[in-house]
């Protein structure tokens, strides 16, 4: 078995009386898609950020480990080196496509930014890059140079997908990325999630309140409530036979709906 | 031939400074302008050069706006330029406004306060109506005004205070740093609140009013009343190195303001009142008055409030509040910029025939 | 020539000459990036080179010679002003002749003649932050400089041959120094960029209003941004001057009549003059 790729344990943070983590953990191994569930306030958000490095737990600590197998202490790195990974080993799909692209610049330039940020200098190479990643998320070719705001927010999502995993990262979080799209909208960007990933054996750290999405995509499910992680497993085990009564009503309040 | 028509040379910028100095003077059938006439008859504007000038000195102020023409932005430049020049011996103790000799105080927030309401010298009740009056030259010496009781009454005690001792109004902490000197040190953001109101006090009164507007019309909304406005004479205090101990070494005019503003409370604190801030030198009552809105909006991050209006964007603020660097900044695109004017070129007549269209357009 | 006894030589006090010079030292030191300084206010208005004459006013010496240039002249306006400032506040020489200059302050040109080791230029610099356009704030931009990320720069050249098919950018051609900091050149013609690169002269830049100093020592490497494929080439109008039948310096445009004829002619006027006296 390999080492896990990201590891957290003892997560504690508040903000003022409110505890947004108890005593979180949780392990992500290469490959391997995770999915947070919880509703609003649980504390998914809160955790998904502590894990990327945007903010500091008060307690607990989260272990990254790189591509030659070297564990890094995240909150230890320093923003230099956090900055680093966050655009090469790591990547950030975000709910709202806005929060992710650059509106100003054209499809290609989005996707090709992350390559130039590493050090791509072939411009030929670059736009053949971006054109191949803008076919495998479905985006039509010619519209390379368009403007990611004349593209529909089903597109825009794919188009931050591709920008996010042109550099190959071997690790992805995602928050809400079928968020605020229409249902026939979300069932396609999660099966192109589920093929990218599986295909370039990506590991997926996906927050997510949808139920639906979670099955669709995820291995294993951590379920979240007031800070704490009420129950965890593979996902099948936890959806077909949730054992805390919590996840039991998130269970029986999708399939009733 | 046309080259050399366009190279400007000594004797053109010669020529342009004599035709200048027959503007200013105007028609030589009239008579001079004293500077002591400026001093004494346009005294708010001798006041907005001061504190737009950085510098405390009327006279100097008022050979400003006489040599630019009425110009007071020009004139506060000219202040800013000689200030720039002369020694510092150090520093001044803060001023003391609470031990101000006021000539007027009001509060907004209270129909009467220990000190009471002075109304003072204000036009805040007047008709703008065009005084005819003062066009025939015929103007009677107006009436002394009756002296104000209460002044150099010693101590006045401020609304904040009131309201800070019941615990209604956030206190304001000193950090206990050596603030920063805005003419020594350049700008570092965050910045703290002392380089901010040094910023603030100084910067241009049409930008500090349009921004303060703006935070009343919703953009960074934050309730405002006016606390206290005072305005009066405070001593200057100032220990120089051979005597070691602080002595008064003269008396100015300014104008305080603190806006009372609602506050919905965070996370970590209750709700209560917080305060923007606004001093300025001379009678610069409006400019007072929109400074400490800008002060108030500029607290949004630290009070945990949104920052989403150009009021509360701190380097936004900050980097375009001084109308010396912005009229020099603006008005440098007067300067001859053909260089990369003719770069430019290039570059559009080489798009435009990568492009297939004729650089030369239609022509016949 | 003595100077106006009424100012300290060279207008500004010993003390902010020093804190100046400390701030060069600083900028020489880390060539390529922005050191901030207490600029002063200066008896001419922000935009019209108050950074460079700070500069200038901080290194002058009584034995230097001074010329100079705006948009590569001696005789336009602005630098005539500023030649005359000095002139009357440190009573130094000045001289149009490139050669002959110990210290050349400069707006938007870098005289054709190589410079040699010993000659400072000092450029005027409005915008000394070459990412301003893409991030209008200091903060980012301080942070974006000291993590060396400058993607975003290169996102802005590849959208520029995405849509124009080559950079559009002119003038104010962004360039790394030494490998490390992305840093504007002022806004000299890209034309002018190479001559930035190894050059044996000290490169002095002083922004007044934005209150920053950088510098480029001598000998270092100054590259302007490029794609492999799409290398930097500096342009200039395909002509000849009129004057002294130059064909590899930097013209300027001028148009002769209401009937819109123009003809060419150089720039730096030393380097015009200095070509067609020998012939008289």
């Amino acid at each position: 078995m390999s080492f896990p790729l990201l590891e957290a344990q003892g997560l504690i943070l508040r903000f003022g009386t409110t505890t947004a983590l108890d005593d979180v953990g949780i392990a992500v191994h290469p490959g391997e898609v995770v999915a947070i569930v919880g509703e609003s306030g649980s504390g998914k958000s809160t955790l998904l950020r502590v894990l990327s490095g945007q903010l500091v737990p008060a307690a607990g600590q989260v272990t990254y480990r790189d591509a030659q197998g070297q564990p890094h202490l995240l909150h230890e790195m320093g923003e230099a080196a956090l900055r680093r990974l966050m655009r090469t080993d790591w990547g950030f799909v975000h709910q709202n496509a806005r929060d992710g692209l650059r509106m100003g610049v054209s499809a290609g330039g989005n996707v090709g930014e992350r390559l130039m940020a590493i050090g791509a200098r072939h411009y030929g190479d670059i736009r053949a890059q971006a054109t191949e990643w803008l076919r495998r998320v479905e985006i039509d070719e010619a519209r390379i140079d368009h403007l990611p705001r004349t593209f529909s927010g089903g597109m825009q999502q794919r188009l931050q997908i591709a920008r996010t995993l042109v550099s190959r990262p071997r690790l992805v979080f995602m928050d809400e990325p079928t968020g605020g799209l229409d249902v026939s909208v979300q069932a396609r960007l999660l099966d192109l999630i589920r093929g990218l990933a599986s295909e370039l054996n990506i590991a997926v750290l996906l927050v997510t309140h949808d139920i639906a999405a979670a099955r669709l995509l995820a291995h294993r499910l951590m379920v979240m409530r007031h800070g704490r992680v009420v129950e965890q497993g593979l996902t099948d085990r936890v959806l077909d036979d949730p054992q805390h009564p919590y996840t039991q009503l998130l269970v029986s309040s999708v399939l009733a709906a | 031939m046309a080259y050399v028509a366009v190279k400007g040379g000594e004797a053109a910028i010669a020529n342009a400074h004599g035709w200048m100095a027959e503007r200013r003077r105007g028609d030589p059938e009239v008579p001079a302008l004293s500077t002591r006439q400026v001093e004494e008859q346009l005294g708010l504007a001798v006041d907005r050069v001061m504190a737009e000038g950085a510098c405390h000195d009327r006279g100097l102020a008022a050979l400003a706006i006489k040599q630019a023409q009425g110009d007071l932005i020009e004139a506060a430049f000219l202040l800013r330029a000689y200030r720039t020049t002369l020694p510092r011996f150090g520093h001044a103790a803060p001023l003391d406004t609470g031990a101000m000799r006021v000539q007027r105080r009001i509060s907004a927030v209270f129909k009467d306060l220990p000190g009471g309401q002075l109304l003072g010298p204000t036009l805040d009740y007047t008709h703008r109506l065009l005084d005819f009056a003062l066009a025939a030259e015929k103007e009677a010496p107006p009436e002394p005004a009756a002296e104000i009781p209460g002044d150099a009454a010693g101590r006045l005690p401020r609304v904040a205070d009131f309201l800070v001792r019941e615990g209604l109004m956030r206190r304001e902490a000193d950090s206990g740093q050596e603030p920063p000197d805005l003419t020594r040190d350049p700008p570092d953001f965050p910045a703290s609140r002392a380089a901010r109101l040094q910023n603030l006090a100084r910067g241009d009164e049409g930008f500090l009013l349009s921004l303060g507007y703006s935070t009343q019309r919703g953009y960074g909304n934050n309730h405002p009343f006016v606390g206290e406005i005072r305005q009066g004479k405070v001593a200057v205090r100032f220990t120089p190195p051979e005597l070691g101990f602080e002595i008064e070494i003269g008396a100015i005019t300014v104008t305080e303001c603190e806006m009372v503003n609602q506050f919905q409370g965070s996370k970590s604190e209750p709700a209560q009142f917080t305060s923007g801030y606004g001093l300025v030198l001379g009678r610069g009552e409006r400019k007072a008055m929109s400074m400490a809105l800008v002060d108030r909006a500029l607290k949004a991050g630290e009070l945990g409030e949104d920052r989403t209006a150009p009021a509360q964007d701190e380097e936004f603020v900050l980097m375009h509040s001084d109308n010396i660097e912005a009229t020099g900044f603006v008005e440098h695109l007067k300067l001859p910029h053909y260089v990369d004017f003719q770069s430019e070129l290039e570059v559009i007549r080489r798009m435009r025939s990568t492009a297939g269209t004729s650089a030369t357009g239609s022509e016949a | 020539m003595s100077h106006d006894p009424g100012y300290n030589f060279a207008y500004l006090d010993e003390g902010t000459k020093r804190m100046i010079r400390r701030t060069l030292l600083k900028a020489v030191a880390i060539p390529g990036h922005q050191v901030p300084f207490g600029a002063r206010e200066m008896p001419l208005p922000y935009g019209w080179g108050t950074g460079g004459i700070q500069v200038t006013a901080s290194i002058l010496g009584r034995d230097d010679t001074l010329k100079v240039i705006d948009q590569g002249a001696d005789d336009t306006t602005n630098a005539v002003s500023i030649r005359r400032f000095f002139a009357r506040v440190a009573g130094v020489r000045t001289t149009t002749r490139t050669a002959e200059a110990t210290v050349i302050q400069t707006r938007h040109r870098i005289p054709e003649a190589p410079l040699r080791e010993g000659q400072v230029i000092v450029y005027q610099v409005p915008m000394p932050e070459p990412l301003f356009r893409l991030e209008p704030r200091l903060a980012e931009t301080r942070r974006m400089h000291a993590l060396a990320d400058y993607g975003l720069m290169h996102v802005k050249l590849y959208e520029d041959i995405a849509r124009h098919g080559h950079v559009s950018t002119a003038y104010n051609y962004p360039v790394m120094v030494g490998g490390r900091y992305l840093m504007s050149p002022s806004p000299i013609p890209a034309f002018d960029n190479p001559k930035m690169d190894h050059m044996p002269a000290l490169q002095l830049f002083g922004a007044g209003r934005e209150k920053k100093i950088y510098a480029v020592p001598p000998y270092t490497s100054v590259r302007s941004l490029d794609f492999e494929d799409h290398p930097f080439r500096p342009h200039r109008a395909d002509g000849t001057c009129a004057f002294c039948g130059a064909r590899d310096s930097y013209l300027d445009e001028v148009v002769c009549d209401d009937q819109g004829s123009r003809m060419f002619i150089c720039s730096d006027t030393d380097y015009c003059e200095s070509r067609w006296e020998p012939e008289q």
